[in-house]
């Protein structure tokens, strides 16, 4: 019965053991395996984009190609890769592991989330397959409900199908990590990424709601030809931008949340001490959420919205930035009188602060209304975001995965090429966005297939980038892939780390726990370091 | 090699964005020293295998928080307030301005002077003297944005949005539509030209143009009916409309609004949504036989009238 | 006691973590709906403040005696449903069935009141579009947008719900429910009152506003 060679994986090898299985940690991975193809089209979408805009011409694709593609990357990207990817994948494997628990409240609803990000998912995918979607991820109307010819009532089903997977996540998260933390688990003594999945989980379930009504209305205008955001009838387009953007603020906080929790559990691990200023890296996670969801209308400052309402999201957009600002100060300072070691999860939790730090500091560009009013709707947005969901949240993801994967597969990643893999992405990322902050105060516009020559350098430079960039990401999927067959395999425990997941084998058992743990400490107890970065008394 | 990092400065916003701009840029310098050198110094001080101190300080964690929480709070309200006010200059125009009008339609800009001259993707103005564009969509939502400005507007159908300036600098300037609308979006551009005063008044005249806008608008007025009832007619009792514009009008609910271009483009559009105080709903819409270039035509010629006084009533 | 287990989910620790997650699980998914719905009565708001007379206009001619009728079915439904939910903590099967199934007639009933009345509508020209009664204002239209989305959006959760119920009534038929055991019932009870509440605020919004102004 208690065959050491048993866990997760071995038990059971049939498809309808994962088809139809209620282990969160299987979930995990049929999610895993499923962004990873969204990805892969979002991707080669982006790779056509920068292909196209190596010359100042629309000589590659077609207009109305070229807005199909960067529509289908934007909502591709968004609502099928980064928003379900921490949570869903290393949410899903690991918040059960780490309170103790056998799995998560509601594992069928966990399944259910999985089909609905499927079916939503085929929606947008034949979508696609039929011509695509010329609108923007952003779907402003009337162009989507009155004007656009193309699949937009597929794609917004197949949004809102999957939105409402997120929401059951997003609601399984929180009952879990509410009611089944293990004895002796208080709420000061969890994990950072658990505060940050709380936080995360209480957007998703209430902003992911506004998005559905929007693109219903959105579609019922769009079929029934009447509607509430058409002027002709006297209605008012800017209330869908206000619909929108309502949710979709929150929504950037649900993609970055996830990656902020994940590099505040690398950083203590790799520096062999207790995060600095634990209680306030918490709360700041949750300001972050309650915040996010106020400032929406920093992206209608030139919308003709009142300048009034400009002013308080531009003041309100300000202190959102504070919590994050904190965050990076703490994490700098767990460093100080640390023991530091530079494996890949490390490099890209470093990594991400970095890329982090700046995107961040360019949002405070853009929540300063004077500079937006130039820079809004321009190049310098794209590099903006992009440092903050790929520098950022994609990054995360990547350390997020190098440092669990032992302990989901059970096996090692090969360090070395895992090292460079890590400073190939770094350096492919600032090469491809960096120039774009310099075109967009130059005046580039965005969503353009077309540009003036005087912009041609820096594009270059960015497609250049773009070519790193992916290799950054292609060696990570190979090493991984061969990982799984000829990697080391690993320890309960290879990084020493604290925390309740480290103590099931590699991989963990299917019901994770024999016995429910009880817990007596804090989180990230590492024993004191000796002067050359040991734990003498471990 | 060119390496332009940033537009030619050619208004007065311009220089003021510029100046916030290198200030963010400066403070973000800042900040990253601030963060990365201490980082990596503690990376290669206390790198692992490194002899070091690493005994662990007993350190005043709560006052460290708040230091750090309230001096970037207190920054960045300091930026937040600079930016706010140059904005709100930025958006509320001078008393005195050329007025010009600016439709987007997918996907082309048609510009309308005072004067009547028409241009299609290209603005004539002069320099140093305040431009404000009411600017009008027939189909999509559009942006009017002129990097060497530093300033845009979304241009929003269904309403007139305004977007003003002081060029500073005479020279050929780009615009563009920022915000996508459809197929040839990228196309949806053109040049602003700012003259010298002289040149200007040449340029103009030079465009032999027969009916300034506010007279094409009268042609329309008495075209499209509007004669009818607002001048002097015995069977349907329609308000005045000498000495209207920028007055307070009374409404059937007993509040009051001002008769700007918003009230005036509504009352031709959406007749039935304020009525006038002492009269009846009787006024037929114009939606759908009325173009935006025709719209604005008609409210320029009621704010030629807006100066005269109305005429008794009977 | 293997009997008792069995009601346990093998993920929680005992029946009272289950019950707490269940509770806990259908409010956070109400709070959902009310931000699902919010959006709707958010856009409402925004548009009766621009068309003051044009939404007064539109509420004249909605039916307040179908509404009404509606409004006593739906509040009578949220009390047998109550009832339900207390034979179900007191274990009495036969009860629990005849109060859930007094529900789905009663919300059955309501489906049906709605059906004649969204078909009176039809006949009257009260749905926005070339066939729009032009008496009305034109922007009585939006005001008609609202109301044929708000309810049918109400109906189909009233739908949805008819199925939870029977759902419910067949598993209490097969005893599945006793005073150990009853949060299927209670959080299906909290689902129904929810969608009770939310036509609370539907029925003044699209019926009593003006009428007799």
């Amino acid at each position: 019965m208690n065959d050491p060679e048993q866990n997760y994986l071995s038990a059971g090898w049939t498809v309808r053991s994962w088809l139809l299985t209620t282990d969160h940690k299987r979930i995990g991975i049929l999610y895993l395996l499923s962004i990873l193809v969204f990805f892969a089209i979002a991707a080669a979408a982006a790779a056509m984009m920068r292909l196209e805009l190596l010359t100042p011409q629309g000589d590659l694709v077609l207009s109305e190609t070229y807005n199909k593609l960067f529509t289908m990357h934007g909502v591709l990207m968004v609502w099928f890769f980064l928003i379900p990817s921490i949570p869903t994948v290393l949410g899903n494997f690991i918040i059960p592991l780490m309170i103790g628990a056998r799995d998560v409240a509601f594992p069928k609803l966990n399944l259910l989330s999985w089909y609905l990000f499927i079916i939503g998912g085929c929606f947008a995918l034949h979508a696609i397959v039929l011509g695509g979607v010329d609108t923007g991820w952003t779907f402003y109307t009337p162009y989507s409900t009155a004007y656009s010819n193309s699949h937009v009532l597929e794609m917004a089903a197949g949004i809102f199908i999957a939105g409402f997977g997120s929401i059951l996540t997003g609601l399984n998260f929180i009952i879990t990590i509410q009611k089944m933390r293990a004895p002796g688990l208080t709420w000061f003594r969890l994990p950072l990424f658990i505060w940050s999945m709380y936080s995360t989980s209480i957007i998703l379930v209430l902003a992911t709601p506004v998005l559905a009504i929007t693109l219903l209305l959105m579609s019922i205008e769009r079929i029934w030809g009447v509607g509430i955001f058409n002027p002709k009838l006297g209605g008012d387009p800017i209330l869908f931008q206000h619909l929108f953007w309502f949710y979709s603020h929150p929504a950037v906080y649900i993609m970055i949340l996830p990656g902020l929790g994940v590099v505040s559990e690398i950083i203590p691990c790799f520096s062999r001490k207790k995060i600095f200023g634990y209680k306030f890296v918490a709360f700041s996670s949750v300001a972050i959420a309650v915040l996010g969801f106020l400032v929406w209308g920093h992206h209608m400052f030139v919308s003709s919205q009142s300048i009034y309402a400009g002013m308080a999201f531009s003041i309100l957009s300000f202190l959102v930035a504070i919590p994050s600002a904190i965050k990076v100060f703490n994490w700098t300072a767990t460093l100080y009188r640390g023991s530091i070691s530079f494996n890949a999860p490390m490099l890209y939790a470093l990594s991400f602060i970095g890329l982090f730090v700046i995107g961040g500091l360019t949002g405070l560009f853009l929540a300063t209304l004077a500079v937006d009013v130039h820079l809004h709707g321009t190049y310098f947005v794209v590099a903006h975001f992009h440092y903050i969901m790929v520098g950022g949240m994609v990054t995360a993801f990547m350390g997020g995965l190098h440092f669990w994967w032992p302990k989901i597969t059970g096996r090692l990643y090969p360090e070395k090429l895992a090292q460079l893999a890590a400073i190939i992405l770094f350096i492919g990322f600032n090469l491809t966005f960096f120039p774009q902050f310099i075109l967009g105060y130059l005046g580039m516009p965005r969503r353009v297939h077309e540009y003036a020559p005087e912009f041609q350098l820096y594009n270059v430079l960015s497609t250049a980038g773009a070519s790193i960039l992916a290799i950054g990401y292609l060696l990570p999927l190979i090493y991984f892939l061969w990982s799984l067959f000829y990697g080391k395999k690993s320890s309960a425990n290879p990084w020493r780390a604290t925390g309740l997941e480290w103590k099931t084998s590699s991989p963990p058992p299917k019901h994770n726990f024999a016995e429910t743990p009880v817990v007596t400490e804090d989180a990230y107890e590492y024993p004191p370091l000796n002067e050359i970065g040991e734990h003498p008394d471990a | 090699m060119n390496f332009p990092l940033f537009p030619q400065e050619a208004s007065t916003a311009a220089a003021q964005t510029d100046h916030i701009y290198f200030a963010l840029l400066g403070l973000s310098a800042f900040i990253l020293a601030l963060v990365f050198l201490p980082m990596i110094f503690f990376l290669f001080k206390y790198r692992s295998g490194k002899i070091a101190n690493r005994a662990q300080l007993n350190l005043p964690t709560n006052k460290i928080e708040v230091t750090w929480t309230v001096i970037p709070t207190l920054i960045a309200l300091g930026i937040f307030a600079w930016g706010a006010k140059v904005y709100f200059d930025e958006e509320v125009p001078p008393a005195n301005t050329l007025e010009i009008n600016v439709v987007g339609k997918q996907w082309m800009w048609k510009i309308q002077h005072q004067e009547g001259n028409h241009e299609i993707n290209e603005l004539h103005i002069p320099v140093n003297r305040a431009v404000k564009l009411t600017l009008a969509s027939e189909d999509v939502i559009h942006s009017f944005y002129i990097p060497a400005f530093r300033i845009k507007q979304d241009v929003v159908p269904g309403r007139f949005t305004t977007e003003w300036f002081q060029p500073t600098r005479v020279g050929t300037y780009r615009f563009y539509c920022s915000e996508y609308c459809g197929t040839d979006h990228s196309k949806m551009q053109g040049i602003v030209f700012v003259m010298k005063p002289q040149d200007y008044e040449n340029w103009l005249a030079r465009g032999n143009v027969r009916n300034t806008l506010a007279q094409s608008g009268e042609n329309l007025f008495r075209r499209l009916g509007c004669s009818g009832c607002h001048v002097n007619s015995n069977v349907i009792h329609a308000p005045p409309l000498e000495g209207l514009y920028e007055k307070l009008v009374p409404l059937s609910d007993k509040t009051f609004v001002r008769a700007d271009d918003k009230y005036l483009r509504d009352s031709i559009l959406l007749p039935t949504s304020q009525v006038v105080a002492g009269y009846q709903p009787l006024m037929p819409t114009y939606e759908g036989r009325i173009s935006e270039d025709e719209l604005l035509q008609l409210i320029a010629y009621l704010k030629s009238i807006g100066k005269e006084t109305p005429p008794k009533k009977p | 006691m293997l009997e008792r287990h069995s009601i346990v989910a093998e993920q929680f620790e005992d029946a009272e973590q289950q019950s707490a997650a269940a509770h806990l699980g259908m409010w956070t998914f109400i709070a959902t709906e009310v931000l699902f719905f919010g959006g709707l009565f958010l856009a409402y708001t925004v548009y009766r403040h621009f068309y003051f007379d044009a939404f007064a206009a539109g509420s004249k001619h909605t039916d307040a005696v179908y509404g009404t009728i509606n409004s006593v079915i739906l509040l009578t439904s949220s009390f047998t449903m109550a009832l339900a939910v207390q034979f179900a903590k007191i274990g009495r099967a036969k009860l629990i069935v005849r109060f859930l199934l007094l529900t789905v007639f009663l919300g059955a009933m309501f489906l049906a009141v709605k059906g004649f009345e969204y078909h009176e509508d039809i006949v009257k020209h009260l749905v926005p579009g070339p066939n729009f009664d032009p008496s009305l204002p034109l922007q009585s239209q939006i005001f008609f947008w609202f109301y044929w989305i708000m309810t049918g959006l109400h109906a189909v959760h009233i739908l949805i719900g008819l199925g939870v119920l029977s759902a419910m009534a067949f598993l209490a038929r097969r005893e599945k429910f006793s005073a150990q055991y009853h949060s299927p019932v209670e959080i299906t009870g909290l689902y129904w009152h929810f969608v009770d509440i939310v036509w609370l605020f539907l029925y003044p919004l699209l019926y009593l506003v003006q009428r007799h102004a």
